[in-house]
């Protein structure tokens, strides 16, 4: 019994110990951290993969020209992490509007991207960097 | 995107304290639903705790659990037969007021619920025997719950008003104190990767009955998540003193199944 409580007890702390290593270069972006343009470009194309083979929300893109989200997605993503890129699509209310989409659909892309994240050996903690940044695009995206 | 676990007494949350999440991983459209079973062996006693929890819409959880206290070879010791079970079944409500702990990760405001267990406990003859006013009890909580992306943490506080003692295994109220108590309980968890989480709890209890002083329970915890569905919990838990037998603490194991 003690000797599982020490077991236990040492796996907490090197947990916590390599917790506390996850840190980065300040000058590093997000943007960075996710592999620059082609990081997030295979992140999105690998996004988009999983997506379209997703009986979850694979319908959401049938009549959608998936090439233009692809690449508005790259250049969303690449804006809001540092990147040297502006945005030039529609807002995520007027993109969305129409599609009827639920958390479901939201959790189910989200889902998409961290196994394209995992695919690219992006850090959990960045993942979830990122994930922290479009979490609040639910309140445009899902309307249903 | 973050399943929970079960707490102590059938709650979504993380051991000790609820959580201001809805169980399970339905969404305003949706149910989800889970199954658990925790252990807890301390010092002298046993601690099985077992239930089932629905969430409905995002917006309300309902939730059972039956616990055992197994008092073992100190049955005896404390009068009682060896292997004497104290017991209770506990229903618990909880609805989502406001907020998405993971949604609004551009706010500070976390989600917020409020909740009630209905806590029956068995043997009413020996809890008043023990200087307990009552055998069932609710306790009424609030919670609030953040999830932190980007520091990859999970924080989460709870006021909780009871009259519980040891939880409702020993009663509800006693000799030194029949009043309502405000009780705060708190909850930190740091995501280490999509499987793994660690973290701890801390929760405070009211002091009723003359006989035996009650402490604050604490636990730290590592928790995997092979899959959305199964999950399995370890912990080095700390009761306090229970029943004049000296500070019960030791390990925690439970599993939960769940959608
Ligand atoms: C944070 C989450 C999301 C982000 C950042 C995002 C981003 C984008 C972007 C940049 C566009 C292109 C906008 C334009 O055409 O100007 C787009 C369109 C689209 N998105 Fe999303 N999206 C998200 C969530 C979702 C979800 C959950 C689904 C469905 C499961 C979805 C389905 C679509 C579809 C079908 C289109 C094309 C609409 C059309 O044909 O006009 N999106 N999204």
């Amino acid at each position: 019994m003690i000797n599982l409580q020490k077991i236990i007890l040492s796996a907490f702390m090197g947990l916590s110990l390599t917790a506390c290593q996850t840190t980065y270069n300040p000058s590093e972006t997000l943007y960075d951290r996710l592999g620059g343009d082609s990081g997030v470009t295979a992140i999105v194309s690998g996004t988009l993969d999983y997506t379209l083979k997703d009986d979850r929300i694979a319908h959401t893109f049938e009549n959608s020209n998936v090439e233009r989200v692809e690449t508005l997605l790259i250049e969303q993503i690449c804006d809001l992490t540092g990147g040297p890129c502006e945005y030039s699509g529609q807002t995520m209310e007027r993109s969305h509007r129409g599609l009827e989409l639920t958390s479901l659909h939201f959790n189910a892309l989200v889902e998409n991207m961290q196994k394209a994240m995992n695919d690219n050996d992006v850090d959990f903690s960045s993942q979830n960097d990122l994930l922290a940044i479009l979490a609040p695009m639910h309140r445009d995206v899902v309307t249903k | 995107m973050t399943g929970g676990v079960t707490q102590v007494e059938g709650a979504g949350g993380a051991g000790l304290t609820p959580w201001a999440t809805i169980t399970g991983y339905g969404t305003e459209n949706s149910y989800g639903a889970n199954v658990f079973y925790t252990e807890a062996q301390t010092r002298n006693f046993t601690l099985r705790s077992t239930g089932a929890a629905v969430g409905i819409k995002n917006r309300l959880e309902l939730s059972y659990a039956h616990q055992e206290f197994d008092t073992g070879d100190t049955g005896p010791v404390l009068g009682l037969r060896q292997g004497y079970k104290f017991k209770q079944d506990i229903i618990g409500a909880k609805l989502r007021i406001t907020g998405d702990a993971v949604y609004d990760q551009d706010s500070w405001v976390p989600q917020i619920a409020v909740g009630a267990q209905y806590k029956k406990a068995s043997d009413e003859g020996l809890l008043t025997a023990l200087g307990a006013k009552d055998d069932d009890g609710i306790d009424i909580y609030a919670s609030a719950t953040k999830v932190m992306l980007d520091k990859n943490l999970i924080v989460g506080a709870t006021l909780r008003g009871t009259k519980a003692n040891q939880l409702g295994l020993l009663g509800f109220g006693g000799d030194a104190n029949d009043d309502y108590q405000i009780e705060f309980e708190g909850s930190v968890a740091y995501m280490v990767s999509r499987k793994v989480v660690i973290g701890a709890d801390y929760r405070t209890k009211p002091n009723n009955l003359s006989f035996a002083e009650e402490q604050d329970a604490k636990a730290a915890y590592i928790a995997y998540f092979p899959n959305k569905h199964v999950s399995f919990t370890a912990a080095y838990a700390d009761l306090g003193d229970v029943a004049l037998q000296g500070k019960q603490d030791g390990l925690y194991g439970s599993i939960q199944l769940g959608f």
